[in-house]
């Protein structure tokens, strides 16, 4: 083996990065830590019926039958068909305007989420390895180093790395509560503004989630209005990730920021910008495909040279070209998608309510926002840590803290239903229920 | 009120997205332009531009296919593989499917001879070698900070080492009286250069084998470089992207042979690669980051979130490359097919008088066209190329879009097209020497050529020397 120089002297690292030194990776967070307990001690029917249960991963894995199904009926990528110019082309394929199939496939799938209230352009698409490195890109581009981004609380967890860490940007938090849903409301975007301003920083625009990760629930239309108008006002961007449009429980639910500015003749688009992805509708994270829809022709014109850092496989985007253009299997699967969502979504309401658990009105995503603050002794972020390493180590659910999306009030946790077998959402929720039990019988003592 | 919006929102992009660090304004790409108004095509277009400028290996994807047509089972979309499609569906981990890792270090390991071991736990996934040498640098080095990098580089380091880093690129001026291999001297120039500017010196980035030049760093200098970065305690990063398209000797030596035989923190050294070259699969964005550095393995590790490669992706590829019969095969077959493509390109820039700079690796050659040029300058060298480009129509790059020092030098590549292109290529080139020869009538030829340029042409005529009109419809059957 390679003779390490034996004169260095221990304290003497050879110097790295800031970057690779800081921690705004954000993998010390407690949103990390459940994971790992999760790692060492995973859930199994059989194998392991009192291991942890990870309740804390967004993903849906409710409609796998579908994509399977539609699989085996059709060969679907280039190098099932055999063909070779279509293998060839494909595997030299490295264009940063990404596969036109592939994009006007995307265009139709998100036209259909809408339920056709708006068209997409398959033109504005840039594409992106996942929407973690659309949401970066896109911070690289509206904003400089120093500046803010403003981002309604409580949020994903990943945006303090996706947004921060290599873009040197910060995230100025707009304070949303239970008082009103966690609603947005003007008077936060004003406050969130003038806190940024106090700062120093200079806010270059709006992030919104919508549907909302950690809240399971659309964005109201009246909100979008506000929100676009204050991004007028104040003349930043609004970026809008749609990647749970998908899993509304219901089509008309869903109001896209594309028909708010459809409706106004986009009158304001050039500010305006969405994030999409696979990961989350069609339950595909693994195959990174994420995009960036602008309706800014230098957002897109820049997006696209900066996406060679983060192509999508053309492995990858041929197959989906595929999927997503056959408009029969992808009406069918986003009915059914949403359906058994919405079945989830009642299952685990129904079973949380029995314990006496109250979750806040959700219409969309993998999860539901928990109001377990009854059972916190003091409403701090402290007892709310507490509890969460209870329920991860008594209870053996790994939920995520709403301290780790930056809630302001203590005590909201983020569950997720998708990503487990019906009977495995029974035991998690008998568990629960059983704890809950003892929480009360320990009270009356 | 338009024009005043259209401004307007100009001003609300970063200063990177209004930088032109991204580098397409250089005319290095008026090539590729002139290439996609009219690209070469055998029957539709055959008086089109050939596309001489693009580094790919178009040589051996039918080995390729055909390993995939016989294990359909690799392809997670299929009958045969369907079994696997909800767990390559789910997997994200940014650690990567191990067998994926397990391939790729096989893989990079016959690629050298199997006369190093590379530890699938150090290797990161990355978006392209694009992305992975983005990656060293954010792990390596601060915004204001320097790497030095040998001249001639592949130009598009300005933009992936640079451009979202805000990294400088401090160039090593090689000579061509020595065959632009680097120096000692050299190195120690361009850092006591930096010095002086008062500017931080964080590493050396090269690529070897090298792009543009096509050659392969001996034992000695590698040697030489390891002491040099030591001394100065900075990094070293080497890009390998090519190094299984060495197909004659000196066999290719990698920084990992010679790290593992001599004195060196190894925390200083790291390895980019990717399958784009040495296997043609660009499309697939298979980015490789390798590192002796724990912290940087790491560091690395949480930035491939930011451009992992597709589980379905991982997945073939990983039965692909455990396939050690196939790789074994593949190697030796690919390094074959390079060697005689090298040598009937060769053989005919030779016979009209054209010589390049001894290369034994990579997917084109380094010209040498300093004869042709009406001045030792550069203007004389991009004349000579709008020459190439527009009037025998082969795009190649010109010297100094790799940042040469010497005006004359063009990268032509030779592996991203069929034999008879090829061929139709090299008679262009005899054409375009002979019609040049004599160096007065030569001069006198550059400047008709542009005037004639600008007449209309007709259709009909077929000479390799008229442009076709726009609206012809040769090209319009070619789209």
């Amino acid at each position: 083996m390679a003779i390490k120089s034996l004169e260095q002297p221990s304290s003497a690292a050879v110097s790295l990065s800031k970057i690779a030194v800081s921690d705004t990776h954000g993998e010390d967070s407690p949103y990390f830590a459940g994971w790992k307990a999760y790692d060492e001690n995973p859930y199994d029917e059989s194998s392991n019926p009192s291991g942890v249960i990870q309740m804390g991963l967004a993903e849906n894995q409710v409609s796998f039958d579908l994509l399977e199904k539609y699989l085996e009926k059709n060969s679907s990528d280039a190098i099932s068909s055999g063909r070779v110019s279509s293998f060839r082309e494909n595997a030299l394929f490295q264009d940063y305007h990404g596969l036109l199939s592939f994009r006007e496939a995307m265009a139709s799938f998100m036209g259909q989420i809408r339920g056709g209230r708006v068209k997409f352009d398959s033109e504005r698409f840039v594409i992106t390895a996942g929407a973690t490195a659309a949401n970066e890109l896109l911070t690289f581009i509206l904003a400089d180093p120093g500046d803010a981004l403003l981002v309604p609380t409580p949020y994903y967890p990943g945006f303090d790395r996706d947004l921060r860490w290599r873009t040197g940007v910060n995230i100025v938090p707009i304070h949303c509560d239970s008082s009103n849903g966690f609603e947005i409301t003007p008077a936060a975007l004003d406050s969130a503004y003038s806190d940024a301003e106090s700062r120093g920083l200079r806010v270059r625009g709006v992030l919104i989630t919508n549907p909302s990760n950690p809240l399971g629930a659309t964005v109201k239309r009246a909100v979008l209005e506000h929100v676009l108008d204050f991004s007028v006002r104040k003349n930043i961007h609004l970026v809008s990730d749609e990647i749970y449009s998908g899993s509304a429980f219901s089509d008309r639910e869903f109001v896209s920021i594309a028909e708010v500015l459809d409706a106004r003749g986009h009158r304001d688009s050039e500010r305006c910008h969405i994030v999409y992805s696979l990961s989350k509708d069609l339950g595909l994270p693994g195959f990174r495909v994420g995009t960036i829809y602008s309706y800014n022709d230098a957002v897109v014109t820049t997006a696209r040279r900066m996406s060679s850092f983060t192509l999508i496989s053309s492995q990858t985007q041929q197959l989906l070209a595929t999927m997503l253009s056959d408009e029969e299997f992808t009406e069918g699967y986003i009915e059914t998608n949403r359906e058994r969502l919405r079945r989830r979504y009642r299952m685990i309401v129904d079973g949380l309510g029995q314990a006496g658990i109250e979750c806040l009105k959700g219409n969309a995503g993998l999860f539901c926002w928990m109001n377990l603050s009854p059972l916190l002794k003091e409403e701090t972020v402290e007892e709310e840590l507490a509890l969460w390493e209870c329920i991860l180590r008594e209870v053996r659910l790994n939920i995520s803290p709403g301290v780790s999306c930056h809630c302001a009030e203590p005590g909201w946790f983020r569950i997720c239903f998708a990503n487990m077998s019906e009977q495995t959402l029974q035991v998690a929720l008998a568990r629960i229920h059983d704890y809950v039990e003892r929480m009360r019988e320990n009270g009356d003592k | 009120m338009e024009g005043t919006k259209k401004v307007k929102s100009q001003e609300l992009l970063s200063k990177l997205a209004t930088s032109d660090q991204h580098g397409e304004n250089s005319p290095y790409f008026d090539g590729w332009k002139a290439y996609e108004k009219d690209p070469f095509h055998p029957t539709t277009n055959p008086n089109g531009v050939i596309q001489m400028g693009l580094a790919e290996n178009q040589l051996s994807l039918d080995l390729v296919l055909d390993w995939i047509k016989a294990n359909p089972e690799a392809s997670i979309c299929n009958a045969e593989g369907i079994h696997a499609f909800k767990n390559m569906a789910l997997f994200q981990d940014y650690h990567g499917l191990p067998e994926f890792r397990k391939g790729v270090a096989r893989f990079m390991e016959k690629a050298r001879g199997e006369r190093v071991r590379f530890d699938p736990d150090r290797i990161v996934m990355a978006g392209g070698a694009t992305g992975a040498n983005e990656v060293a640098i954010f792990c390596l080095a601060n915004e204001g900070d320097a790497f030095l990098v040998p001249c001639p580089y592949y130009p598009a380091f300005n933009r992936d080492l640079r451009w979202r880093t805000k990294v400088q690129l401090l160039p090593v001026t090689c000579q061509s009286s020595n065959n632009f291999q680097m120096t000692k001297e050299d190195l120690e120039e361009a850092f006591q250069n930096a010095q002086k500017a008062n500017i931080k010196v964080k590493g050396v980035i090269l690529s070897n084998p090298s792009n543009p030049l096509g050659t392969t760093m001996d034992k000695a200098s590698l040697r030489s470089l390891v002491t040099f970065i030591n001394e100065k305690q900075i990094h070293l990063v080497c890009d390998e992207i090519y190094g299984a398209t060495v197909f004659r000797s000196q066999r290719f030596v990698s920084i990992s042979e010679v790290v593992e035989e001599m004195e060196c923190n190894l925390d200083l050294i790291h390895v980019v690669y990717s399958l784009s070259k040495d296997m043609g699969l660009p499309g697939f964005r298979v980015g490789i980051f390798y590192s002796y550095n724990d912290r940087v393995v790491s560091c690395a590790r949480k930035q491939s979130s930011f451009g992992l490669v597709s589980s379905q992706t991982q997945y073939l590829l990983a039965k692909m490359l455990l396939d050690e019969e196939f790789t074994d095969r593949y190697l030796s077959e690919s390094r074959r097919r390079l060697a005689s493509r090298y040598e009937s390109f060769t053989k005919g820039l030779m016979e009209v008088g054209i010589g390049c700079l001894g290369s034994n690796a990579g997917l084109y050659r380094w010209m040498d066209l300093r004869q042709l040029l009406k001045e030792p300058t550069f203007d004389s060298e991009t004349e000579l190329w709008r020459l190439i480009v527009y009037e025998v129509k082969l795009n190649v790059s010109p010297g100094s879009s790799f940042h040469c020092h010497e005006p004359g030098w063009f990268r032509v590549c030779f592996a991203n097209m069929d034999d008879e292109t090829l061929k139709i290529a090299l008679g262009r080139i005899r054409m375009f020497v002979e019609k040049g020869k004599g160096a007065k009538s030569w001069q006198r030829n550059l400047k008709l050529s542009f005037s004639s340029r600008k007449m209309a042409t007709s259709p009909r005529i077929m000479s390799p020397h008229s442009p076709i009109p726009p609206h012809s419809p040769l090209l319009r059957a070619n789209n």
